[in-house]
């Protein structure tokens, strides 16, 4: 079973997760955990991110993150988008992620939930993501959460040429 | 897609069994629940135990248990200890014409595979159980009415 860096069981530390909107000061320890999932560092990427998607008040971007113990163990980032891909107003979940070693512990699900009711304080009930298929792990977790293959069929090519 | 016998019947004893995990359940039980040959289960229960995802258990009351986790069994766990999920088109070599259609087709059929690969490789048993109480909690969809 996984454990916290503190040593604490998840299970204890599940009370004590906070969900709130991101601040600049998160980013390093947003960083460090897209950086520890996906092995590549993104520095500018992050704080364009930020830029666009923390907007005090705002329901239609959503840039959340879970706090334990001072210290940012998740994050979650999704966007109302309107018509589409000719699809009424619906919710993005553009990014998730927990930092590994707190992991099983319900913190995805803690964001998740968040992410949701934001969305349907913004008027939406449809709840969309897209990721690699070979992605087992979130595919699991999202799966795990009610969602289901939707409408959308994504299609894609390699450009030839120079 | 359509599952062999062998698959569904597999599938629908792993569910019965996770469902409760400290229950033993009697082989004759789920045979007379899914109305198959007990012999024919005998089999498919045998298959599980080997890959270690039910146990079973002798004496009074016994049968099979689940013994594995169910937040980590995935449907695909479970489908190809039974299915063979190699290429659905083998290629015939009967001249370049006939190879290049073959060789499409497999690429469209191949899409189709690996996207029921991550369907069945992302949905654990404890996923579909929930699935399961859900479908049991919602009305009956139009093609349920059809069938009864």
């Amino acid at each position: 079973m996984a454990k916290s860096s503190s040593g604490r069981k998840p299970e204890a530390a599940r009370d004590a997760i906070a969900v709130r909107p991101a601040k600049r000061t998160d980013l390093d320890q947003v960083i460090a955990i897209d950086a520890a999932v996906t092995g590549i560092e993104k520095q500018d990427y992050w704080r364009t991110v930020f830029r666009r998607y923390s907007v005090p008040g705002e329901h239609q971007r959503q840039f959340l993150v879970a706090v334990a113990e001072r210290r940012v163990v998740g994050y979650v980032i999704g966007e109302v988008r309107d018509w589409e891909f000719g699809s009424p107003p619906c919710g993005w979940v553009f990014a998730i992620n927990v930092d590994p070693q707190v992991r099983l512990a319900g913190i995805g699900t803690r964001l998740l939930q968040t992410l949701a009711a934001s969305f349907r304080c913004a008027g939406v009930r449809k709840m969309r993501t897209m990721l690699a298929r070979e992605n087992t792990l979130i595919l699991s977790f999202f799966r795990s959460q009610g969602m289901m293959a939707g409408s959308l069929i994504p299609l894609e090519m390699d450009l030839e040429g120079p | 897609m359509r599952l062999q016998t062998n698959t569904s019947l597999a599938l629908f004893s792993v569910l019965e069994f996770a469902r409760d995990p400290t229950r033993h359940i009697p082989a004759s039980e789920i045979a007379e629940k899914y109305s198959v040959s007990p012999h024919h289960l005998a089999k498919v229960l045998s298959e599980l135990a080997r890959a270690g995802i039910v146990e079973s258990v002798r004496g009074v009351g016994g049968g099979y248990r689940f013994a594995a986790n169910p937040k980590r069994v995935t449907l695909m766990d479970v489908i190809q200890l039974f299915e063979d999920l190699g290429p659905t088109v083998t290629e015939r070599n009967e001249g370049k014409e006939v190879a290049a259609v073959e060789r499409a087709l497999a690429a469209v059929l191949s899409e189709i595979d690996e996207l029921a690969r991550a369907t069945f490789s992302s949905i654990t048993l404890s996923t579909m159980l929930r699935l399961v109480e859900r479908q049991q909690g919602a009305p009956a969809s139009p093609h349920q009415d059809k069938a009864t």
